[in-house]
């Protein structure tokens, strides 16, 4: 008993969400400061440094995931609130919604169904199991949607979080290259595939091309999350019909 | 006061989305019809309230902040992720690709027909 004093204090911490919430906005803050440091890289994406930051000190210290949610969760919580919030951009942009309401919404039912109905195909051919299939599906959505829509589909919500960041990555870094070489460059259709295939990632990133780009990014996210919402449960069932695994 | 009013009225709509979700045994997110809900109120009245404004900003400009918990619950996937490494990559990386290469071009040969009126700005090339 040469250390009482510290293993009562690791004791309270690793029981009281107080460390797990801490931790939380102190990697994400660090995190945040080293995106800005270079310039905004899509690469040095704040999620993908805190998560793996969390990840090695989790790790090293032998703290359970579950022992961590603890405190992540008042983190995770805000997920719901943000998802109603996404109701203001998406007012905000309706007058240039509804001059373009035609074809975005083509492009929009077109983008979500291809980004389940790819993904999905893609995943059953090359022998992924029905679960991760199922978590892969929604994926192009933001994190709160597809974490619920997996839910539903009987995916599995935290490894379709994680999926969720990594297809945002994917898509941030990718997708100037890509509009680039199909020569689409009207930054209304760069926008609306980007906020598709890539949620509020690729609209972080749509921002830095043009304000224009990024609008019609956050409000092809809001939309698409929830056309997903609508169609990727549909889409499943009829999969299951017509291509039973 | 006027930032808790915000967050309050986003709970709300929340709140009633997730009830309302469960009782009539929809298939989308009670968070979900939540947005849908407060986006036809702010139709409705016209405008944004600055209580709205003030809370959804600030939810939103830290929206990836909001993602860390569930990324962070990858060490419980490893396993999983580890065994089926060829799919998840392969699949996440040609979806992605093939679903941003087609809204584009949707998107763009779309409004290029159906929208005779609307200039179509050619955006600035990077």
């Amino acid at each position: 008993m040469s250390e009482p004093g510290l293993k009562d204090i690791w004791v309270y911490l690793s029981t009281s969400p107080l460390l797990g919430l801490t931790i939380t906005l102190v990697a994400y803050g660090l995190a945040y400061r080293l995106y800005l440091r270079t310039n905004s890289n899509p690469l040095a994406n704040p999620v993908v440094t805190s998560v793996a930051m969390l990840i090695v000190l989790l790790l090293a210290t032998g703290t359970p995931y579950s022992d961590y949610f603890e405190g992540g969760q008042f983190v995770h919580f805000l997920l719901g609130p943000a998802t109603v919030a996404l109701a203001v951009p998406l007012y905000q942009q309706f007058s240039r919604l509804r001059q373009l309401w035609l074809p975005v919404t083509i492009s929009l039912v077109c983008g979500v169904v291809i980004a389940a109905g790819s993904s999905i195909g893609l995943a059953r051919l090359l022998g992924g199991s029905m679960e991760i299939q199922m978590s892969l599906a929604p994926k192009s959505a933001t994190a709160p949607v597809a974490m619920g829509i997996s839910e539903k589909i009987g995916g599995l919500p935290s490894l379709t979080a994680v999926l969720v960041v990594l297809t945002g990555i994917t898509g941030a870094v990718l997708g100037t290259k890509l509009f680039e070489w199909v020569r689409v460059r009207d930054d209304t259709a760069k926008g609306i595939a980007m906020g598709v295939a890539a949620h509020g990632i690729g609209t972080a990133r749509a921002f830095q091309v043009s304000s224009q780009m990024g609008a019609f990014s956050g409000l092809a996210m809001a939309l698409s999350a929830f056309a997903t919402a609508l169609f990727v449960p549909w889409l499943v069932d009829l999969l299951a019909q017509w291509l039973p695994a | 006061m006027q930032f808790l009013n915000g967050i309050t009225l986003l709970l709300v709509y929340q709140l009633v989305g997730e009830v309302t979700v469960r009782l009539v045994g929809l298939p989308i997110p009670g968070p979900v019809l939540g947005m849908v809900m407060l986006f036809i109120t702010l139709m409705i009245r016209g405008h944004t309230p600055a209580s709205v404004d003030q809370a959804s900003s600030a939810l939103l400009s830290h929206l990836s902040l909001l993602f860390v918990p569930a990324g962070v619950g990858m060490m419980a996937h490893f396993g999983r992720i580890a065994d089926e490494w060829l799919p998840i990559t392969l699949a996440l990386l040609l979806s992605t690709v093939i679903t941003m290469v087609a809204t584009a071009l949707i998107m763009q040969l779309t409004s290029r027909w159906l929208v005779k009126d609307a200039p179509i700005e050619e955006g600035s090339d990077e």
